[in-house]
């Protein structure tokens, strides 16, 4: 027999995919990672079954030679079901240990059944425990990937929809946009208001946007130079901003820090930047005679 | 006429819509031409629509920045239309805010405008 | 930096301007493919922009390559040339270092638009620039 196929293997799964699959289920929960809080019975089974059929029809077509390679075409399914699996499974909060056992634990059931099919032939035996072990661990190793690569994209869309609460850009009147800018203004948050400021220009063929920094804690000159740029980038894009909530303590930090903001329209209030705003695009507030005061 | 843009004269506005991806010697070819068409079309403004350009590099900032300088030497007044978000936002970070050139929204601002201010 | 086995994706030769406009929309459909998000893409593709017309423009041409690395997905792209070298390497990445035709914010404009930026050049031996993004 070639000491390189994996011929042993191939056959158990043939022959015995049904018991395989039961001490798989059973050794997950032997280890202690069935977590029937998290999956019903039905859908454990389900997971297993599909990602044993995936592995036994990829170990059939995929070459034997060399180091395991999980990109090759003939995984495609097994790579299709694993990212499934483990989307299922880390979205209900299993960890990455649990998720590399989990896929190890396929050991313990192929290796008895090698154990016992090649009992009078070791070094068919060695062969095949050592080739089949590369592949599981290969296996465990990109479910490991696909694992942190999840957790990743889901750390990514809970920082994008802070990041969208956190910069809201209002239309307070046809063609004028305002962005309240709150707390502290980093590099990373400066470019996603500046991102969205600029989107919602287009979108609304906003021509005067109002960014308001009253409520931002410190003035340095960092947040200076990301107010500045978004105000370049505003009127590269053919609209006019005005920087409005500058307190009379900011506006002394900015002048000791010789913060220049050049041909940049300032007002000291929201309102004195939303009547001027007003003024851009034609309107003009005035107040009714009837209810005026003095 | 060149690859990159064709130039339209209306009102005593040359428009023109600069084309994708275009190469070095078009943009300059273009720079070219409009500044001769500025004197023989006796224009007053010309509109550049940069809304095709996917991106703007120093090269092609610095070609917008001088058409600018260039018409108005010639009498006429230039807006840089239709820049999309992404590419103003990456002219600002290399440097190139285009501070000599007028910008509007779109063709239809820009014509407003120069309507304003008599030119056109 | 791109390891020496690395098999890029896609070259590009540039011996004149037109392969600037080629290395761009060879670059932007890559990323297109990969589902790069507006403002990656139009950063990273004016800083390829920038490096290839040094290498055209300075360098006397050269090649452009472009390489893809998974997990975490980034791209890398690397600029050859053949020409004269840089002899100020530093210098010539300060803003208004004046160039014939790039209005000196060339490189060092692409090295900020960029994650990674590597340059290594020799008098006589020509110059290669790395730049990288995360996608």
């Amino acid at each position: 027999m070639s000491i390189t196929s994996l011929e042993e293997v191939l056959k158990i799964l043939r022959e015995d995919f049904d018991d395989i699959l039961q001490q798989w289920l059973e050794t997950q929960r032997e280890e202690g990672i069935r977590r029937p809080d998290l999956f019903s019975d039905s859908e454990s089974y389900r997971q297993a079954k599909n990602l044993l059929t995936a592995f036994a029809s990829g170990m059939t077509s995929a070459s034997q030679e060399g180091r395991p390679n999980l990109d090759d075409p003939s995984w495609a399914d097994l790579r299709a079901v694993l990212e499934e699996i483990t989307h299922e499974r880390v979205e209900r909060g299993v960890s990455a240990g649990e998720m590399a056992t989990f896929v190890l634990a396929l050991k313990t059931p192929l290796f008895m059944r090698l154990r016992n099919n090649l009992k009078d032939s070791p070094d068919a035996l060695v062969s095949e425990i050592s080739r089949l072990s590369r592949m599981i661990d290969a296996f465990a190793m990109r479910t490991n990937e696909v694992f942190i690569e999840e957790r990743e994209q889901i750390i990514q869309r809970q920082r994008d929809e802070m990041m969208e609460l956190s910069t809201p850009v209002v239309q307070l009147w046809e063609r004028i946009l305002t962005i309240p800018l709150i707390g502290t203004l980093d590099s990373v948050r400066a470019q996603e208001v500046m991102e969205n400021l600029l989107n919602s220009i287009v979108e609304h063929r906003a021509e005067v946007v109002i960014v308001d920094i009253t409520g931002v804690r410190v003035v340095d000159t960092q947040v200076a130079q990301h107010l500045l740029r978004t105000a370049a980038a505003v009127r590269l894009m053919g609209a006019e901003s005005i920087i409005s909530g500058i307190s009379p303590k900011i506006a002394q930090t900015m002048v000791e820090l010789g913060v220049d903001v050049g041909e940049i329209t300032t007002r000291p209030t929201i309102r004195a930047a939303l009547a001027l705003a007003m003024n851009r695009v034609g309107f003009e507030i005035r107040a009714n005679k009837e209810s005026a005061r003095d | 006429m060149t690859d990159a843009a064709s130039i339209y004269h209306v009102e005593n506005v040359l428009l023109v819509a600069i084309r994708d991806n275009i190469t070095d010697t078009d943009i300059i070819t273009l720079q070219e031409e409009l500044s001769h068409r500025i004197v023989s079309d006796g224009a007053r403004g010309v509109v550049i629509d940069i809304s095709a350009l996917e991106i703007v590099d120093t090269f092609v900032g610095r070609i917008l920045a001088q058409l600018s300088s260039i018409a108005r030497l010639l009498a006429a007044e230039t807006y840089i239309v239709g820049m999309r978000p992404a590419v103003a936002m990456t002219l600002v970070e290399l440097g190139m805010d285009l501070s000599g050139s007028r910008t509007a929204l779109s063709l239809s601002h820009a014509l407003r405008s120069l309507r304003a201010s008599r030119l056109a | 930096m791109i390891g020496a086995d690395a098999c890029p994706v896609l070259t590009v030769p540039l011996r004149d301007e037109r392969d600037i406009a080629a290395a761009r929309s060879a670059v932007s459909r890559e990323l297109d493919k990969r589902g790069a998000r507006a403002l990656r893409k139009v950063r990273f593709v004016t800083a390829v922009s920038e490096i290839v017309r040094n290498a055209v423009d300075h360098g006397g041409g050269g090649e452009m390559s472009v390489f893809v690395k998974e997990r975490p997905l980034e791209i890398w792209v690397r600029c050859t040339d053949t020409g004269p070298g840089i002899a100020d390497i530093d210098e010539a990445l300060q803003d208004g270092f004046s160039t014939a035709r790039s209005m000196g914010k060339g490189l060092g404009g692409a090295k900020r638009l960029v994650d990674s930026f590597e340059i290594t050049s020799r008098v006589g031996g020509g110059t290669t620039v790395e730049i990288s993004a995360a996608l």
